[in-house]
């Protein structure tokens, strides 16, 4: 069943969020949304968690829409808001007992479930501590107990790594990875190398629309496109190396790297490879060809390529 | 209804913690006990009677400022740390959210008006009482100070500043308090009446004289009512702009 988003749009006066968006999250995925700020991840997560209705368009999961039944909704997921917000005044233990109740915890299985967070979450030693004396890293991991508290099989982690400390952030991306084996996870974040660490799925959102959609692997080939080759020739006889490879059928462009003696960058026109050509020309003149390496495309070119 | 009693469990004790209730019901005990027991020109001694219509009629006024102070951070705080995202989130509705603020700064109320029941004894050990008249008063403190509440909450559902929520529940219930009575009395015929039946005082009169009419509990009830129902109003309107 999963989460299926129909058409979705979101406008704050004539500016719009969301922009008639559309997809399908399946049980048990975890998906990344990725985009600049601004781009309306967020007010997709908060329309997705029932905080926000949106103008348009409507969100199911399991076949219960939000707008029409939004609490049965709200108890299938578990969020954690931007900024996770939290009532610093209140202990852990009590704060994590309140959710549970909220969120329909049967009594007797509340103090299980609050001992199974704690443990989770690393959060052992602070348990007696308010929350408004914790570091930032342990209120996130407050964060991620309160959303998990009541077992969702939903959960909405909106920047869930943001303003901690690196080692912070591999603990998170651990039990994320862990928790995205029996759940599904829709997380945001505009760190590239975080969702590419995290997710079986990434979608680029920008300016409302979703711009990309499948895995990290998949999108590097799209937006590959055209093979990209780093060569280092050495000539013997002097002459214009450059020329003699722009002259070959396949390629494109062909340039010289800066500071680099013999290295050229080779682009080959779309759906050609250069390889075998620039060979047979070094065999041809009788140059030594000293290295080629295709250059891959990082995920941050995509993300740059797709969003400007 | 579960989720309604989670929520005024958790702001009473968050009442407590930050010493508010204490200083409310601390100050609240001082003020009411200095008029009605010590003060040179009002106490029980000095009026001969027994009666406790010294200590309603400063309640009526004690109440009338503290409870703003008490509500203008519900909903207020929730709004500006951003925890209203967090709440909403749950499986609540915006009503049980509301109810639950109004809930529990009533029972705080509650507890310091059941702190001044000693004053009821020792007044009764002094002479006739009527009880009746003290029953009124009380039930007629609590309704007005349940009106309060729910305006309170209201106002502290409008802003994200704490300051302002207090200045605008004052603002509001000062033409209950007191305003609407001056007007009306300045004013024959229909337009009077009216303003007369929306003064807060003279149902509260009525009240604490011990003559219990529906006419007064429905006024009262009604203003609750209102204020709740705006309250959430103004709650879902943030979370599902169109």
């Amino acid at each position: 069943m999963g989460i299926i988003i129909e058409n979705l749009v979101k406008s704050y006066g004539i500016q719009k969020a969301v922009n008639d968006t559309s997809f399908e999250i399946k049980t048990g995925e975890v998906v990344g949304f990725l985009g600049p700020n601004g781009a309306g991840k967020s007010t997709t997560m908060k329309i997705i968690t029932g905080y926000m209705a949106p103008t348009e368009g409507d969100v199911r999961v399991d076949g219960v829409s939000v707008l029409e039944n939004p609490e049965e909704v709200k108890r299938r997921i578990g969020y954690l808001p931007e900024n996770n917000p939290l009532y610093t005044d209140m202990a852990i233990i009590d704060y994590l007992r309140f959710c549970a109740e909220l969120q329909g915890v049967e009594r007797s299985q509340i103090p299980v479930r609050i001992r199974e967070m704690i443990e989770l979450c690393g959060l052992k030693v602070e348990k007696h501590k308010k929350i408004g004396e914790l570091s930032k890293g342990y209120r996130q991991r407050v964060g991620l107990a309160q959303a998990m508290i009541h077992n969702p099989e939903i959960l909405v982690l909106d920047e869930p790594t943001t303003g901690l400390d690196p080692n912070q952030i591999i603990e998170i991306r651990k039990l994320i990875k862990e928790l995205g084996k029996e759940k599904t996870v829709i997380l945001s974040s505009h760190i590239l190398s975080e969702v590419e660490a995290t997710c079986d799925r990434i979608l680029i959102i920008n300016r409302g629309r979703i711009v990309a959609d499948g895995t990290a692997q998949t999108l590097r080939q799209q937006s590959q496109g055209q093979e990209i080759l780093t060569v280092q020739i050495e000539s013997s006889n002097g002459t214009d190396v450059n020329k003699e490879l722009l002259g070959l059928a396949s390629v494109e462009k062909a340039n010289p790297v800066d500071g680099k003696e013999g290295f050229f960058s080779v682009q080959s026109k779309p759906e050609t490879s250069s390889r075998k050509p620039i060979f047979d020309l070094c065999v041809q003149n009788k140059w030594y060809l000293l290295e080629m390496t295709g250059t891959e495309t990082n995920l941050e070119d995509v993300f740059r390529k797709l969003t400007n | 209804m579960k989720s309604i009693w989670t929520i005024t469990k958790r702001e009473l004790a968050s009442f407590f913690d930050s010493l508010v209730a204490y200083v409310l019901i601390i100050i609240f005990l001082g003020l009411s006990g200095f008029f009605t027991w010590l003060s040179g020109s009002s106490n029980i001694f000095l009026i001969n009677q027994a009666d406790l219509q010294v200590f309603f009629g400063i309640s009526y006024w004690t109440l009338f400022f503290f409870i703003p102070a008490i509500t203008m951070r519900t909903l207020a705080e929730e709004n500006r740390s951003g925890t209203l995202e967090l709440l909403s989130t749950k499986a609540v509705s915006d009503w049980q959210i509301v109810v639950g603020k109004f809930l529990s700064s009533l029972l705080l109320i509650l507890i310091a008006l059941a702190c001044t029941i000693p004053y009821y004894i020792t007044v009764s050990k002094l002479g006739n009482v009527d009880h009746g008249a003290v029953i009124g008063g009380y039930l007629g403190l609590l309704m007005i100070s349940a009106a309060y509440i729910s305006i309170g909450v209201f106002s502290s559902a409008t802003t994200n500043n704490q300051i302002v929520a207090f200045l605008l529940a004052l603002f509001i219930g000062i033409f209950f308090q007191i305003l609407f009575g001056v007007m009306a009395s300045g004013l024959r015929g229909t337009l009077g009446e009216i303003l007369n039946y929306l003064s807060a005082r003279s149902h509260f009169e009525s009240l604490s004289r011990g003559v219990i009419d529906s006419r007064d509990i429905i006024y009262f009830l009604s203003i609750i009512t209102i204020g709740l129902l705006y309250s959430q109003t103004i709650l879902s309107k943030r979370n599902w702009q169109s």
